[in-house]
Parts: structure tokens; sequence; C-alpha cells
């Protein structure tokens, strides 16, 4: 039973509602039912929300409703909510290029496991991965789901520049660089998949509750895959969920 | 009608109030620093509150307009001059075609907005002009301006002088101190501090660091403030003015460019109609956190929002 264990205020245009600390399925499902139900009531003041992994924070406009009006108004959404069973998230497939140039790190860090490279690629690909939350850079998602036998540490020394698409590991998580930016992942493979592309009418590719899977590929069908998104073409699986929407 | 960008200044870019609606998906909202300046700005040349700006930091541009135009300079007092003339702030001025708009040295605070009559005419990037330059988003081709940039303003910038040499009243202009207090409402992860960290940093002066900008500002204490047990939070939202402290215990305001999840902990958030007081202070500057609650912090932004749409309403009229 998923418990709402705290509401407070960040500062005067925020209400942090809070679940007991820790990463879970269950409170993942539970916060998902709960934005639904905020979005339905459509609240005046209610700008927008960021579901996060125990916390649902809702950013709202003081000057349209106070803080006890609007808790009150929460209060009234997690009443709403019911009925988890058969919410089914989207199943998104994600194209992969193992090892090469876009992933540096796959061959250190099949030793450091003592497993070679096609035994990474079958464990990594293998997984059924649950996107927890959105943050840190534009579309970035928070993955549940790494097989453990590949929980692997960051890197000592952080590279300046990690391409887009770059697929990694630290520590239990496995994720995907929406923009190229400096980090310190074990880069294993990358994808050709545009995370956040704003010229898109739907500039995010991934949201919260969505199950990703990654599926290898070769070189040639990498190459292939590259131009398609070149043409603005959208070349990920996605596969509507029983009561996705 | 437009700008054209002769030098290009230290860091400028195009603001209104930010992105709404992506922070979900982890798109930080940008936007200006100085909501309270922006607006203003705004009002001096009768345009919507909301309107794009130009966010000028520290050392400002040199900029030309190609055409008439009414334009205001509000926030911090970056010595703005019209043909090398210097004009006072939280005004509105009538320029001439090819008229030069240049600033001087940082007097007092950090940031100055100017604003045009009509706006600044760049397209939306999901429902906002703002810049947000670590995705190179919005804004002027998602980046700070650079000489030979021609900017174009929007309609109406210089159908007419009726906007020209509007100012502020004086009460509502803010004076810009190198030594700020600032109100904060504590949380949301404050039991995460030991009591003896909570009264520190309520009473302690900290020191504003040179790795600071558009993301955050990083304090100096004397002394780390110290956790309970550990700095690691399971990442959460964020939102403008959270004061983040990692396990180095030296706090880190976030402002308008801030990442929109973290995963340390957050002692306390600054309340909005104090934000502006970060915005405008430089490194080196000095800040100590006052507490409050969310009722009084309530209060006043809804006082600072009727003061808004007061003077707004003088301004149409």
């Amino acid at each position: 039973m998923t418990r709402i264990t705290s509401m407070k205020p960040v500062g005067e245009r925020a209400i942090r509602i809070g679940f007991e600390e820790r990463i879970s399925e269950e409170t993942n499902r539970y916060i998902a039912a709960l934005c639904k139900a905020i979005e339905e009531q459509v609240h005046p003041a209610v700008t927008e929300w960021v579901p996060a992994y125990a916390s649902l924070t809702v950013y709202y406009k003081p000057e349209t409703s106070g803080f006890d009006e609007m808790k009150s108004f929460l209060e009234s959404c997690v009443k709403d909510v019911h009925d988890l069973e058969g919410e089914g998230g989207r199943v998104i497939g994600i194209p992969v290029l193992y090892g090469g140039e876009g992933g540096p790190d796959l061959s250190e860090l099949a030793s450091h496991h003592g497993m070679d490279e096609e035994e990474v690629i079958r464990l990594h690909s293998e997984g059924d991965y649950l996107v927890y939350m959105l943050g840190f850079n534009p579309g970035f998602p928070y993955l549940g789901g790494l097989s453990d036998k590949l929980h692997t540490p960051r890197r000592d020394n952080p590279r300046q520049n990690v391409p887009a698409g770059s697929v990694g590991i630290a520590g239990e998580q496995t994720g995907i660089y929406p923009l190229a930016s400096p980090g310190g992942w074990q880069l294993i493979g990358r994808t050709p998949a545009r995370l956040f592309d704003p010229e898109q009418p739907d500039a995010f590719l991934l949201r919260a509750g969505d199950r990703l899977r990654f599926r290898p590929v070769d070189e040639k069908e990498y190459d292939d895959l590259c131009s398609r998104v070149e043409n603005g073409e959208q070349i990920v699986e996605v596969e509507e969920g029983e009561h996705a929407h | 009608m437009s700008f054209t960008v002769e030098k290009p200044g230290l860091l400028t870019t195009v603001q209104d109030r930010g992105r709404q609606g992506y922070q979900q998906f982890g798109l930080s909202p940008a936007g200006a620093m100085d909501e309270y300046a922006l607006q203003m700005a705004n009002v001096l040349v009768g345009n919507e509150r909301n309107e794009a700006v130009l966010e000028v930091t520290m050392m400002g541009p040199v900029l030309k307009a190609e055409k008439d135009m009414v334009i205001a300079f509000a926030g911090g007092n970056l010595q703005p001059a019209i043909d090398d003339e210097e004009v006072a702030t939280w005004k509105s001025y009538h320029v001439r075609g090819g008229s030069k708009i240049s600033f001087g040295r940082p007097v007092n605070g950090a940031r100055l907005y100017l604003s045009v009559r009509g706006g600044i005419e760049i397209p939306e990037v999901m429902g906002s002009r703002s810049t947000y330059l670590k995705a190179g988003l919005g804004g002027f081709e998602g980046r700070e301006l650079r000489k030979g940039d021609r900017i174009e303003v929007g309609e109406g910038a210089g159908s007419s002088e009726v906007h020209a040499g509007r100012r502020v009243a004086s009460e509502h202009i803010p004076s810009y101190e190198k030594e700020i207090t600032v109100r904060a409402v504590p949380g949301p992860q404050e039991d995460y501090f030991e009591k003896e960290a909570l009264e520190q940093f309520f009473s302690e002066v900290f020191e504003v660091s040179h790795q600071s900008d558009r993301m955050g500002y990083r304090l100096q204490g004397e002394e780390p403030l110290k956790h309970k047990n550990g700095a690691d939070i399971l990442s959460d939202a964020t939102a403008f003015g959270s004061v983040q402290v990692p396990g180095d215990g030296q706090p880190i305001i976030l402002m308008a460019d801030r990442q929109t999840t973290g995963g340390y902990t957050k002692i306390a958030t600054v309340i909005g109609v104090d934000l502006w007081k970060v915005a405008q202070l430089p490194p080196g500057g000095k800040i100590r956190f006052k507490k409050t609650d969310v009722h009084e912090a309530q209060r006043l932004w809804q006082e600072q929002e009727d003061i808004l749409v007061q003077v707004a309403s003088y301004g149409r009229s």
C-alpha cells in the first residue's frame, strides 16, 4: 500500500508530496495515477508537476490559490486515485549499436566483470527497464532494472564531452545521454534515437512510467537508422500499453 | 525594425518568465533571473509583463537601434547610455534610428533588463522566448548574443512616443546591496540536518563564490553544514530558489537555469519576492538567510503582485 508521508511547501510556488523514501514500482504507479488525477481535475492555480522516485512536486500560482487551498485540493486528488490494476505504460524499443566508437568502455567493463562483450550486450539488452522519472537534462530517463551483474562504478576521470545518444552504466543505473555533455558514465553503446528534439511536436521521446528495452543493432542498421533520424523519421518502436493514452 | 549587436558584452540573452510545463521531462524553465525587474522593464514601455527582453549581465553590449523605438532599462545599474550620454535606469526612452545603446561598468546589481516596446520578435520555442543555454534552446538561436546579430523587435516599437519618459516610482525601485538578507522557507529536507546546522544556516554569513551563474549560486560558509546521515536523497524536483546542500556542506542556491531534479538535500527555499536580491548579487557578495514560513511568503508574493498589477494598469492608461 502506497502511503503519503508528507505534504510540504517548496517555497511559495510549489508543494511536495512525499512517499516512503525507497524506489519501488508500486510507488511509481501510484504517483503516475496521482498525476493523472491532478491533470483531470484541471485546477486553475496548478501550472505543472514533476514526478520523482518517492515524491511528486506540484507547482502553482500563489496569486490564484494559497498553500492551504492547494493542500486540500491535492488531498481530494489523492481520494480520486483508485484502480491501479491494468494501468499499463508504453513499451519503447531503443536500438543500440554496442561497442566500437560509441561504446569505448564496453571491453573494459566486460573484463571488470570477467565476461566477454557478448555477455554484457546480452544482459543489458535482455533487461526490462522502467522509466521512474525524467530530469537532470531534457529527456534524461532515470531507469530501474539493470541486472546486478552489470553494476559498475563510474569512471575515475569523467569525459569532457559525451556525445548525445550515448548509452552508459553508472553504479546501479543505466541511461542514455539526451544531449552532448560532460559525464562519468561507462559508455557501452550509442543509439541513433533522439530523446529530446524540440522540432518535433512531441519533443520528448520518453515519459515517466514507460518501459524500455534496448535492441542491439549492427553497424549497417545503425547507419541506416541515423539517416532516417536525419530525415525527421521516428525510428523507435512504441507499443502502447493496455490502458495507456 | 531591429537592433544590431556591435559588441556582445559579457553575457546578453533573450529572456521572458521562462518555459512552463516541461519540468517533468527534465527541461529547465530558464527565464529571467530577476523576475521583478523584467516585469517592470516591460511595464515601462507598455508591454505585457511577460514579454521577452534582453538580460544584460555585468558588462553590457553595444547595440545600434536601426529605427526609432521606445526602450526601457530596469534592474542593476550597469551605466546604460544612449549615444554616449549616461541615462537613468527604471525609466523609458525614445531612441532614434541610428542611436547607439551602450553600457559602462556595473555601479550596482549584476543584471539589467532592456525592454523594447512591442517586445523582441523571435519565434517561441515550446511556449517561451527564453534562452536555455545548456540545451542551446530558445531565445536568439539558443545562445548568447554575438557581434553582428540582428534582433528584430515587435510591431509598434516606435509607433508613438507615448511610453517614453515613464519612470518607476521611487518606492518601487529596489536598492542593490553587496550584503543581503533573504527570507527562506525551511525544507523540504530540513529534517536531514542536525539541529545545529539549521541554526547555523539561519544565522551565518555566506559568501557568493565566483562559480556562480544562471544555473546556481555556490556559497561558501565558515563551517560546513552537517547532515545527520549524509547528503544524498532519492532524486526529486527542485524549484527556483531551492538551497541544495551537497556532501561538502556548502549550499548552492538554484536559479533560473537549474536542473529540474537533483539528488541532494534541500535545506530551504528562498522566497520569490527575495530572489531578485540573489540575482543581483555579484560574486564576492555576502548573503544571510532569515527563516520565514509559506503563509508569510505568499502574503508578500501577493503584495508584490498587487504592485505590479497596479503599475501595469497605469502603464496602459
